[in-house]
């Protein structure tokens, strides 16, 4: 295994932390692959090899589940993901021209674009840290068109917003969702908050955008409420 | 006479501590656990089973009712699974719930343990929403500290244990029995059923799978009496529901409010379609429920009255497209995710959602033929009915919905020999009263 003595002992104490939460152990490998995720950016033969050892079973068997779910990436990830949602609601929003105007931004760069793994294959930066491609409803249709990056909310984008989006992630500039943590989590950091290891960013950020409330609002304008009991 | 807008899982939303554990008892949160520990569990059930509720997922499957299948006294360990995998194209009130209001759910899910002697809960939600899952991680550790979950709840000799489990993409896991063979650690496939999950659930044991909005409602209930949530509502749809409005009106946004509004009183709050166009068509409950169009505003969103007019009430997300909308590209796009999204597992599905696509593609770029139109209701007859699961059965909604309400338009695609409408007249900015909400 390629992992280090030291790399693989830390793995094993959080595979023993995730397995514990589960009555039978192979329930644990959906985050264990988001945990050998955290560690490469990607679910690697070693990480396979990794999980497969913790539960007792082939790297055939872990390797049949990781290719099944998109969210794990089969090469070494790109930092920031950046999904745009194409489908029918936000794609006819402006989901569609946001992609294809991000394609060729991120495409005409020197050194030309390459395909990235995962998702509706999609288009990696030059350098290699951010990645563009199209994603499935993300569930902030109020929002549309709705851009996530590294699984954060990206609301009510246009072309040019997109941009510079993908400009500020590639120069290094701290961009912030409206709903979500003061400090956008990178692929490998976002991965391990999915195997179930909080980074402490919970109660930043608004409770609710101002889509959520837009119901509310007006019920509080015009006295409107649920009956006492 | 109860007001149109009925807020009670979004009326602490706007409070910037509504997602702490003090925020959500400011408004009463937590009162219903004490409530429910002193009661029977089947009196419990019961109250649920009286208040009327039904599944928010989209089945509507009375909760109650659902909950009393579960064997007792069978010596086998017991378990409720959340299902917070909201991934229904258009679907969006679970998410935001979970962000702002998670401890309405842990107390929900507190109390239909208690009601089911489930011991252990999972809250399966969809990897693809990050701050959503670090509320949850957040409301469960504030809620062991309080003595809520964990041990010997509140002295009641009930104990209980929560793991909010992320996915990692895979619509089809929404489907319960993938979800439960996601939740063992496996492709997310569907099962057989019989055995229904009541039975032989998660680890072949009685499992309850409910949707965050329909636990969430639960302690509402408890607390407030079963009498209250039925007050809400229609004849045979009880209680109040969160209407999610996206697309093509002045402000999307959340709208809570007794089943039975109207999608003509949501279109009015929402402050109208966008200026200068007209409602089109619109989905009532995601993609899988067929569209509807301007002659249905006056229906009754409930299940009865949606069920009527031909289409489902599903989630409540009412996708709103105006009069620039070509609706055979809104189905080709869903069409599409439904092939994306197919597990693959049973043929028709699998092999079905490839056909159509090819099929409304051609439609599309006005290259159909009257053939064309032919294999998509001949591949629709093959796919409904016949797949593994709802997820086949949903493919041909859109682009069969779509043929029956505008065939015209369809027609004219092929005699134009393209697509007549014009994508950029559809979009956000393209209309600046819409760009500046």
């Amino acid at each position: 295994m390629a992992f280090s003595d030291e790399t693989l002992a830390r793995l094993r104490a959080d595979a023993a932390e995730i397995v514990g939460r589960y009555p039978k152990a192979r329930s644990a490998l959906l985050p264990l692959l988001h945990l050998v995720q955290s560690e490469e950016g990607y679910v690697s033969g070693d990480g396979i090899a990794f999980c497969a050892e913790v539960l007792g079973c082939t790297e055939t068997e872990v390797k049949g589940v990781a290719t099944f779910y998109t969210m794990y990436a089969d090469r070494p990830a790109p930092d920031y993901k950046v999904g745009v949602c194409t489908n029918t609601l936000c794609a006819i929003m402006g989901g569609d021209q946001i992609y294809s105007e991000l394609a060729s931004h991120l495409g005409a760069e020197e050194g030309g674009a390459s395909e990235a793994g995962g998702g509706h294959g999609g288009i990696t930066s030059p350098d290699g840290k951010v990645g563009v491609e199209r994603i499935e409803c993300n569930a902030a249709c109020d929002y549309a068109p709705v851009v996530m990056v590294n699984w954060e909310f990206f609301d009510n984008q246009t072309p040019e917003t997109a941009k510079q989006l993908v400009d500020d992630l590639r120069a290094g500039v701290p961009v912030r969702p409206e709903r979500g943590p003061g400090r956008l989590c990178t692929w490998k950091e976002a991965s391990r908050v999915l195997a179930g290891f909080g980074d402490g960013q919970a109660a930043d950020g608004p409770p609710a955008g101002s889509a959520s409330l837009v119901g509310l609002k007006i019920a509080k304008e015009r006295g409107w409420e649920a009956p006492e009991s | 006479m109860t007001d149109t807008l009925t807020p009670v899982l979004t009326a602490n939303w706007d409070q910037a501590d509504a997602f702490r554990m003090d925020g959500y008892r400011r408004g009463g949160g937590y009162q219903a656990v004490p409530k429910a520990l002193k009661m029977r569990p089947d009196d419990v059930i019961a109250a649920v089973k009286d208040s009327g509720l039904r599944g928010r997922g989209g089945a509507g499957f009375p909760t109650g009712v659902k909950w009393s299948f579960i064997p007792q006294g069978d010596g086998k360990p017991h378990y409720l699974t959340v299902n917070a995998d909201e991934s229904e194209p258009g679907t969006c009130k679970d998410i935001p719930l979970m962000m702002a209001n998670p401890h309405s759910l842990i107390e929900g899910i507190i109390i239909t343990c208690y009601a089911i002697r489930a011991s252990h809960a999972f809250i399966y939600i969809r990897g693809e929403a990050l701050h959503p899952i670090r509320r949850l991680q957040l409301a469960v550790a504030e809620a062991y500290e309080a003595g809520y979950l964990g041990k010997d709840i509140l002295g009641s000799g009930f104990d209980l244990d929560v793991v909010v489990h992320a996915g990692a993409g895979a619509y089809i896991c929404g489907e319960e029995t993938a979800l439960l063979t996601s939740l063992e650690g496996y492709r997310g496939l569907p099962r057989n059923r019989p055995p229904f999950p009541a039975v032989e659930g998660l680890y072949a044991c009685p499992t309850v799978i409910n949707n965050v909005e329909s636990i969430a409602s639960v302690p509402g209930i408890i607390r407030n009496g079963p009498g209250w949530f039925s007050g809400l509502g229609t004849e045979k749809s009880k209680g109040h529901g969160i209407f999610s409005l996206s697309g093509h009106v002045a402000h999307p946004g959340q709208f809570e409010a007794p089943l039975g509004i109207t999608l003509r009183e949501l279109i009015e709050l929402a402050g109208g379609m966008r200026p200068g166009h007209r409602l089109k068509f619109w989905t009532p409950g995601g993609s899988s429920t067929p569209i509807l169009t301007d002659e249905h505003l006056d229906i009754p969103l409930d299940f009865e009255g949606i069920g009527g007019a031909g289409s489902m009430l599903g989630t409540r997300a009412l996708q709103i497209f105006d009069e620039t909308t070509c609706v055979v590209r809104a189905a080709l796009r869903w069409t599409e995710f439904y092939q994306h999204e197919s597990c693959g597992k049973c043929t028709p599905c699998r092999e079905g959602t490839y056909w159509l696509v090819r099929a409304v593609e051609r439609l599309e770029n006005g290259k159909g033929t009257d053939e064309d139109l032919e294999t998509i209701l001949d591949v629709s007859d093959n796919i409904v009915g016949r797949a593994f699961c709802a997820l086949g059965d949903a493919a041909p909604v859109p682009i069969t919905s779509a043929i029956k309400h505008f065939r015209d338009e369809v027609v004219q695609h092929q005699k134009e020999g393209g697509c007549p409408f014009d994508p950029a007249a559809s979009v956000l900015w393209s209309d600046t009263t819409v760009a500046d909400r």
